[in-house]
């Protein structure tokens, strides 16, 4: 990776077609994330923060601009390359969850080791260790309907990081829990990020989840407006 | 493996993946079942006529054309020698045919007088009932149709009138002695039987014959000049032309049943695909390529299909079985209709109709996976993680 960089991005501009006329999501956005990095991007509803942390993930283009994200240029990958790239070296985390409902807590963990073709007994060891570290060795075989909100977004991080990725990226992850379940959420990724040396980008503008973040990138109309490096994170 | 996850997310679905499935099993039975009605009513009345009318085949009198009454004045002549032995040997019946007028209750009905030998037993027809009468009059047997239609029961005379072969009318006593329940409207509508010697000694016609219907696997007399051979395929070719004008009926049918198995499967599908949005979109961001997941839904929709088919045979099978054994009591007799058809009509369900069922329903319900799945390639990941309409 050059310059440990893990995300490069230059001049973004993303426009969306509103009526006749475009609506500017994201306007100059200059940015670089280095392994590792535990970030929060941080604004208002309509910041750009969901857009900029799509764009991240693959799953929205640029208008304009650049995005280099694990050495591949984002911008100029086609979908199909890009959907390998979310699959070997990402993970997501939604604010709701996602998680398949006709699955259970096992099958959910697996589904991307399956689709990255790991072998059976392999994945099974890596499953059963994810599924442990989000501490939900008991709810193995619960269905997501069987789960609290709180369960279902710990499942969600162990599907998120059972691949072992380069980078998790999480869309208000603890915008459905309460504060007991946001606290314990933000500790496991918090430990995950020291121990598998994953780097974390969070969309939030939950007040929590700052208190573990060691950079904060704040949004503002789109645009970038302080980029702060914490030396003494609130809760860690 | 998206074999594995197709069938995950159909048996994770429980009650609604059974009930897709149950209705399609329901359209292929219905399928299966009036397509092997419709063969069974084919096979039944092939096997009536070859069973009470064909035999193995005929040897037809130059002249003579069954569908042409004023034929029978002349085509007739002395059996040929040819067939000498086949008669001797029981492979073969001789059969005399007339036109006749029949006057029971002083009402005239024309009618075609067919002699054939009592002590027959080439066609199924019950003519030793006539071997045992000792009256004075004519032992006739006639058609239950016969019966019906003309007011006839066993036991009245009436009087038979006939030209015969020095060109002169004659008339004689007739006398009902059986009514025969063949099945076959052709044989019995407008048709009297009579015993063959009775047949040739009234209409002065001795040793003479219209047509000779032979055993089935008879080998075809080489040496016959002036007879004409009519074989089997011959002899059923105007059923055949009324099953081949009543195909495309059964093939409506067919196509009818067919669209309601693939409407359910596509309702499904288009159902699934707007209820499983968010799914969809977890599948891309997880990093499944939209083809693939267009794909995994077309697959969803093929096993749905195969399921369906694994179900018509466990929970239909039994039933299509007893009625393919005990078949289905028919509420009318189709008999006064001048049809074919059983009174207890017994399905066929050949392997060609199963096979070729099985793949059509295959073929169509993939297709109809398909159609709305490709829906998925238009569908943007972020929006579709949202649970956002297309």
């Amino acid at each position: 990776m050059k310059n440990n960089n893990i995300v490069e991005i230059k001049n973004l501009i993303k426009e969306f077609p509103i009526g006749g006329d475009f609506f500017k999501a994201l306007d100059s956005v200059d940015l670089e994330i280095v392994k590792g990095e535990f970030t929060g991007l941080v604004g208002p509803s309509g910041s750009g923060k969901t857009t900029l942390l799509n764009i991240i993930g693959g799953l929205d283009s640029s208008t304009r601009g650049d995005v280099i994200v694990l050495d591949q240029l984002l911008n100029k990958t086609p979908h199909n390359d890009r959907a390998i790239i979310r699959r070997k070296d990402m993970g997501f985390i939604f604010q709701s969850y996602n998680l398949l409902p006709v699955y259970s807590v096992y099958e959910n963990v697996e589904l991307p080791l399956i689709l990255n073709k790991i072998e059976k007994n392999k994945r099974k060891k890596m499953v059963l260790e994810a599924i442990e570290s989000v501490g939900l060795s008991d709810k193995i075989d619960s269905k997501p309907n069987q789960l609290s909100g709180g369960q279902c977004q710990r499942t969600a991080i162990a599907r998120a990081i059972v691949h072992k990725p380069s980078l998790v990226l999480a869309d208000e992850p603890t915008a459905n829990l309460d504060s007991e379940n946001s606290h314990h959420i933000m500790n496991i990724m918090c430990n995950l990020n020291s121990q598998l040396d994953t780097s974390f980008i969070f969309a939030t503008h939950d007040e929590k989840i700052m208190g573990y973040l060691r950079r904060i990138i704040y949004l503002d109309d789109g645009q970038i407006s302080k980029d702060k490096k914490i030396k003494n994170p609130k809760y860690l | 493996m998206l074999f594995n996850i197709a069938i995950k997310n159909l048996l994770g679905a429980g009650i609604r993946t059974w009930l897709n499935v149950f209705v399609t099993s329901v359209s292929i039975f219905m399928i299966i079942f009036s397509s092997g009605m419709y063969s069974g009513m084919r096979e039944h009345a092939m096997n009536v006529s070859i069973d009470t009318e064909i035999a193995g085949g005929a040897y037809w009198h130059p002249k003579y054309d069954p569908y042409d009454p004023t034929t029978f004045e002349d085509s007739h002549s002395k059996t040929p020698i040819e067939f000498k032995n086949l008669i001797s040997n029981n492979n073969a019946i001789e059969i005399l045919v007339n036109q006749a007028s029949i006057y029971p209750e002083g009402r005239i009905m024309p009618v075609v007088l067919k002699g054939i030998p009592l002590d027959q037993n080439i066609l199924n027809i019950p003519t030793s009932s006539l071997n045992n009468y000792v009256g004075p009059n004519i032992p006739i047997m006639i058609g239950k149709g016969m019966s019906e239609y003309a007011k006839l029961n066993i036991g009245d005379t009436f009087t038979v009138r006939w030209m015969g072969s020095d060109n002169s009318y004659d008339a004689a006593e007739g006398e009902i002695i059986h009514i025969m329940d063949s099945g076959n409207f052709k044989i019995d509508m407008g048709h009297i039987w009579i015993p063959l010697s009775k047949a040739r000694e009234i209409f002065l016609m001795d040793k003479e014959s219209t047509y000779i219907v032979y055993k089935d696997g008879i080998n075809e007399i080489s040496s016959m000049s002036s007879w004409i051979k009519r074989d089997v395929k011959y002899l059923i070719r105007d059923m055949e032309a009324i099953i081949k004008q009543d195909r495309p009926n059964a093939i409506m049918i067919y196509i009818i049943l067919l669209s309601l198995a693939a409407m359910g499967i596509f309702n499904a599908q288009t159902l699934s695909i707007f209820r499983r949005k968010k799914e969809i979109g977890t599948l891309m961001a997880l990093g499944m390529p939209k083809n693939r997941v267009v794909l995994l839904f077309t697959l969803e929709g093929a096993l749905n299909a195969v399921l369906a088919i694994i179900m018509t045979g466990v929970l239909f099978g039994p039933l299509l079985y007893y009625f393919s054994i005990y078949g289905i009591p028919l509420p009318i007799d189709y008999s006064d209709m001048g049809l074919i058809i059983a009174k207890t009509l017994i399905p066929v369900y050949s392997p060609l109709l199963l096979i070729v069922t099985g793949i059509a329903v295959f073929t169509i319900l993939l297709f109809v996976s398909y159609l709305p799945s490709r829906q998925i390639s238009k569908m943007h990941p972020v929006d579709a993680i949202r649970g956002k309409t297309v």
